[in-house]
């Protein structure tokens, strides 16, 4: 095998390179490898990343999915949002939605496609303020419960019983808001 | 009062990440929060008319004002991208400040950011608001802190498109949920240099993170600098996110320090020379491309770190890394220059920094 950078000697120096699951290999000569100060350290200086974009990301997950015409009943047009007229095609060419409107829209196609993604498509992180909060403490109450399944299941019981506290000084505070700021 | 700290940001490469002063600093350069969000009722900006726009502009010209209340340690200003000259918008984005995508369009786009530039905020680029804040060291949980707070104070002028299932709502659904993207930018020569690195990236994309380069999606990793950032962004908790990607960064921390002691016990001349030929070149070059000089700055920065060099401080480092890209030479010139002027450039720069 010659060398990939000259190729006029023959490559000695053999490398392999596996990142983010891509195989990349390098062929050198001695001459080369001491070029690109490879030799003494047998390794390249610096990595070239798969140029991959979100666009191609998601066009590749989305190639997965039945196509939206195939799930509608026959006759009936393609997903549209109401509001800002953003087709489902123009989304899956241009990655982009065109309003917070297009989720509700669109919401039979971009759950599943959210949980491809993600592997789930439940929030369960910080809500604005304008909710009241109540949304935010059923948040933390799901993760304190889960935190609190953890704790038991790995035998940690002092971790366990300052949970379950939290979880009951929370649920009566829900209580209490929830009779004082209405509903959510 | 403006037009001072805004020459002051596109002239001077120091700012508080730079400063180096966080724990781990010498493998943790810096951390970063990110946040996506929208407003609701308006749509993304990809199809905002132009005065939908400026009026997102102006809302958020008062959240700024709520911003500055809450007692950042810095004053933040907003600017309107349009009447900036874009070779500073381009010194922007080689501060991270905003994205490549923000200078390209600077119509109906602008960004907030604090004198320290620890918080940022881009106006209309992928999302109506994008809220940075940028740390030294790995300390993401004080990032997201302050993130969250800014976060706060603008709630209180704009109302966020929010759904109780989906959380935010972001124009691309990877961005969904939380909209939090935290990332730590990460110098591993010694992992790079002991064959590891490979086989860790691999292993980190199977625990949900993502690595690239310096700057961002599809860029080489000049200079052995790497970011390792969450890539789900729904599901968890943003304290999840923080609390599992700062795990993961502290362990590559322990990986990178042992194969830096193992490189200077078994390689130790090696490793001297080595970094001693790079000094070498920097200090004595009369041009220098931006990738030579970042892979030549990497071993100055290890030879730092191990105690093999005295000077110069990872402080200066951080900074010669900024001041020495393309457009920031430009405009310290206060000209256009070819790229061989460049190159003559940034070898003098680097030159006045390191002692013979």
């Amino acid at each position: 095998m010659q060398c990939e950078n000259c190729g006029q000697r023959p490559a000695t120096i053999h490398q392999q390179l596996i990142i983010n699951g891509q195989k990349r290999e390098s062929h050198l000569c001695e001459v080369c490898a001491r070029e690109k100060g490879q030799l003494s350290w047998a390794m390249s200086p610096h990595f070239s990343f798969p140029n991959l974009s979100i666009q191609q990301l998601l066009a590749s997950l989305l190639g997965q999915e039945p196509a939206p015409g195939q799930l509608l009943p026959r006759g009936s047009e393609e997903p549209r949002c109401s509001k800002c007229g953003t087709t489902y095609s123009q989304f899956s060419e241009s990655g982009w939605l065109g309003c917070a409107h297009c989720y509700t829209e669109m919401q039979p196609y971009l759950v599943p496609l959210i949980r491809r993604i993600h592997g789930t498509a439940n929030h369960t992180g910080k809500a604005p303020l304008r909710t009241g909060g109540v949304l935010r403490k059923q948040r933390d109450l799901e993760s304190l419960r889960r935190q609190l399944q953890e704790a038991v299941k790995a035998e940690r019981y002092e971790e366990a019983a300052r949970l379950r506290d939290a979880i009951r000084a929370l649920e009566g505070g829900q209580q209490a808001g929830g009779g004082a700021g209405g509903m959510e | 009062m403006a037009q001072v700290a805004w020459n002051k940001l596109v002239s001077q490469p120091a700012s508080r990440w730079t400063a180096a002063d966080g724990p781990h600093a010498d493998v943790a350069l810096s951390s970063r929060i990110r946040l996506a969000r929208n407003v609701e009722g308006l749509p993304f900006p990809q199809r905002m008319t132009e005065a939908q726009a400026s009026a997102l502009i102006r809302q958020v010209e008062q959240g700024v004002r709520e911003i500055n209340l809450m007692g950042l340690s810095s004053k933040v200003e907003l600017y309107s991208l349009a009447d900036v000259p874009a070779l500073e918008r381009q010194v922007l984005v080689d501060k991270h400040l905003i994205s490549p995508q923000q200078a390209q369009a600077a119509s109906g786009r602008a960004v907030a950011v604090s004198e320290d530039e620890s918080v940022s905020i881009m106006v209309n680029e992928e999302d109506h608001l994008r809220i940075q804040s940028l740390a030294s060291g790995l300390q993401l949980d004080a990032a997201w802190r302050t993130a969250n707070l800014v976060d706060d104070a603008l709630e209180q002028r704009i109302t966020y498109a929010f759904d109780a299932q989906l959380g935010y709502l972001t124009a691309c659904p990877t961005n969904v949920g939380t909209g939090l993207r935290a990332s730590v930018m990460m110098h591993l020569p010694g992992l790079v240099l002991t064959q590891q690195a490979g086989q860790l990236f691999h292993t980190l994309s199977q625990v949900g993170l993502a690595v690239r380069g310096l700057y961002g999606e599809g860029t080489e990793a000049t200079g052995h600098i790497f970011q390792i950032s969450n890539q789900t962004t729904i599901g968890k908790t943003e304290e999840e996110i923080i609390e599992h990607l700062t795990g993961v960064v502290q362990r590559v921390i322990d990986a990178e320090k042992q194969a830096r002691d193992h490189l200077y016990q078994e390689m130790k001349v090696q490793l001297e020379d080595r970094i001693g030929r790079s000094y070498g070149i920097l200090a004595n070059a009369r041009i220098l491309s931006s990738e030579e000089a970042m892979k030549l700055l990497s071993d100055v920065r290890l030879g730092i770190a191990l105690g093999l060099l005295s000077q110069p401080t990872l402080r200066t480092l951080n900074e010669l890394m900024v001041a020495m890209q393309p457009a920031f030479l430009q405009k310290a010139a206060g000209k256009e220059l070819t790229p061989l002027e460049r190159d003559v450039r940034r070898a003098a720069l680097i030159r006045s920094h390191l002692r013979v």
